[in-house]
């Protein structure tokens, strides 16, 4: 009688492993089912093309960027070598140094502001992010008149004040600049909206404690808002060092990348380079180097950040 | 709480002086778009009389409407594709349990880390071999999947009680209806939110349709507006500004109806 029972249990158990084996690949199939359709799109559509990039900067192209010669890292000996490469990765570096503080500070300062509880803030609010939905190619045109060397308004404003006039995107010394500021502009909005939805989630309680205690608008504003901003505003730092990264649309538009390739950032010279010059290898070269800046850029954030930030 | 009225004064003042200096070159714009040429050659703000003939002209000389309306199709199937893939993905993520779940996931966030711009040589070439070139397929395809909307989209799907996901397992209710009877509905403020920003990013896109587009006949608004720059006449500043006037209205009405919704949607995703 045991026997039997026995028997049965075991029978028991190796149906048991049996179906929840099963029930193991049908929930894996289905698991793969949902996320397959994005899986291969980011194989085919990023992994993939992650891994070409590299091949192909080993190779030289011809002029419809099939692989001809094996080089090996000739075409990085060439880039770091050619000066037109090394001014780009400098301009790059100044590009990034003026829009990344400039874009904080100055959404910081109006999110700060349209915070505050007033009647008709909204508004304010709509127009601080209204730069958000304007995209590159319309923002630039708005700024090549304003940059205008005789009609646009700077120069303008200049001449009442008596100074001579700017040229502001075909001096060399003043190019990079007036395109930092055009591109400060275009930022704003996306960096406002983020840092005003951080301000608006700090807990008011904290703010009310503190008006208890007589504390000062600085006082809160040092010691309540930023701290609790950090997490957002890391996040803003680093979502704004990496499109500064990427820029192209408003280099493309108001300069082409000169005067005296003064404003040639590394995305414009990767696309004069591969679709202009028709070089796939020496602009997979440059795209590599784009890719490392970008991946120690977000790990070295990650790490400061990581310190610095005060999570709740 | 209220605030003392000198530090009101101090508020209403700064907020109007920075939005009138962050509203001016879009509002200089504007009013020249309505300008005579003979107005803004002379310097003038505000324009003498008010004139449509630029709109005209830039309708009249420019296939504006074609190019539109490519926008309008490329935009919305962007916008659907990454709805329809973020929240299949996004499912699987919070409501499936397997094997490989936690490194899939990881694969995800890596792709955060690769730029576009550094893998677009292979993409156009991808997009150059299969004939895909001056298509729609071309300009939309590679954009359907992303980490960010997964993200955003997995963030509401949490709020979600498990208890739901069980009852309907014991009710026999499958995965595929539960998502689209269930899961879908409740969470359908953060997907007008993901198809919001979707629809935004890809009207305003720049590099990929200027590479992938020839002839005008997929060609964007964003790349007519460049064509429109380099081609007009430098003193024919007003019918570039009502191009690129009629090229932003579409998003910054968008953008004006959902701020708020973006506003929350973003930080959600962004953080956590």
């Amino acid at each position: 009688m045991s026997e039997v029972l026995a028997h049965k249990e075991q029978n028991y158990m190796k149906e048991f492993v049996k179906v929840k084996r099963i029930e193991r690949m049908k929930s894996f199939a289905k698991g793969m089912l949902f996320l397959s359709p994005s899986i291969i799109l980011f194989t085919v559509f990023l992994f993939y093309p992650m891994f070409k990039t590299m091949y192909l900067s080993f190779f030289l192209t011809n002029s419809s960027g099939a692989t001809t010669v094996f080089v090996g890292l000739d075409n990085y000996k060439a880039i770091f070598t050619s000066p037109l490469f090394v001014q780009s990765l400098k301009v790059t570096f100044l590009f990034v140094l003026y829009t990344v503080p400039g874009t904080i500070i100055v959404s910081l300062f109006l999110a700060i502001l349209a915070n505050e509880k007033l009647r008709g803030v909204g508004i304010f609010r709509t127009i601080f992010s209204s730069t958000m939905g304007i995209s590159v190619a319309a923002a630039s045109v708005f700024w090549m008149f304003l940059f205008h060397p005789t009609v646009g308004w700077l120069n303008q404003i200049l001449d009442v004040f008596g100074i001579e006039a700017i040229g502001w995107l075909t001096d060399p010394e003043w190019a990079l600049f007036s395109v930092s500021i055009s591109t400060i502009w275009m930022n704003i909005g996306f960096t406002f909206l983020i840092l005003l939805g951080g301000l608006q989630s700090i807990d008011s309680y904290l703010y009310e404690s503190a008006d208890i205690d007589g504390a000062s608008y600085v006082y809160k504003l040092f010691r309540i808002t930023i701290p609790m901003l950090s997490p957002t505003l890391f996040f803003v730092i680093t979502v704004s060092f990496i499109n500064a990264f990427q820029t192209f649309g408003q280099i493309d538009m108001l300069t082409r990348g000169g005067p005296q390739n003064e404003t040639n950032v590394i995305v414009y010279s990767i696309y004069q380079e591969a679709f202009m010059n028709y070089q796939h290898g020496a602009a997979s070269a440059q795209a590599i180097v784009l890719f490392v800046i970008i991946l120690i850029l977000t790990l070295i954030q990650f790490k400061l950040g990581e310190r610095k930030v005060h999570y709740q | 709480m209220t605030i003392p009225k000198y530090q009101k004064i101090v508020f209403y003042l700064l907020l109007t002086v920075s939005a009138l200096l962050i509203f001016a070159p879009a509002l200089i714009a504007f009013s020249m778009s309505f300008m005579s040429n003979k107005d803004i050659m002379t310097g003038h703000i505000i324009p003498t009389s008010i004139t449509f003939d630029n709109y005209v002209k830039v309708f009249e000389r420019f296939p504006l409407v074609d190019f539109l309306l490519n926008s309008l199709i490329v935009s919305i199937v962007i916008m659907l594709g990454q709805l329809v893939l973020c929240s299949l993905a996004a499912y699987a993520f919070v409501f499936l349990e397997f094997k490989g779940r936690d490194v899939l996931f990881f694969v995800f966030i890596a792709t955060m880390m690769v730029p576009f711009e550094a893998s677009i040589i292979p993409n156009f070439q991808t997009i150059r071999d299969m004939g895909w070139i001056n298509t729609y397929t071309g300009l939309t395809l590679p954009f359907f999947a992303m980490a960010f909307g997964t993200f955003l989209l997995r963030q509401s799907f949490k709020q979600i009680p498990k208890e739901l996901k069980e009852a309907s397992e014991i009710a026999g209710i499958g995965d595929f209806k539960f998502f689209l009877t269930i899961v879908l509905p409740v969470a359908r403020t953060s997907l007008l939110t993901l198809g919001v920003y979707g629809f935004l990013t890809s009207w305003n896109m720049y590099l990929w349709p200027l590479l992938t587009t020839t002839d005008d006949t997929t060609r964007t608004v964003q790349i007519g507006l460049r064509q429109l720059q380099s081609q007009e006449q430098l003193n024919e500043w007003g019918v570039i500004m009502a191009g690129a006037i009629i090229v932003v209205l579409p998003t910054l009405i968008l953008l004006f109806l959902g701020q708020k919704k973006l506003q929350q949607g973003l930080a959600e995703g962004a953080l956590k």
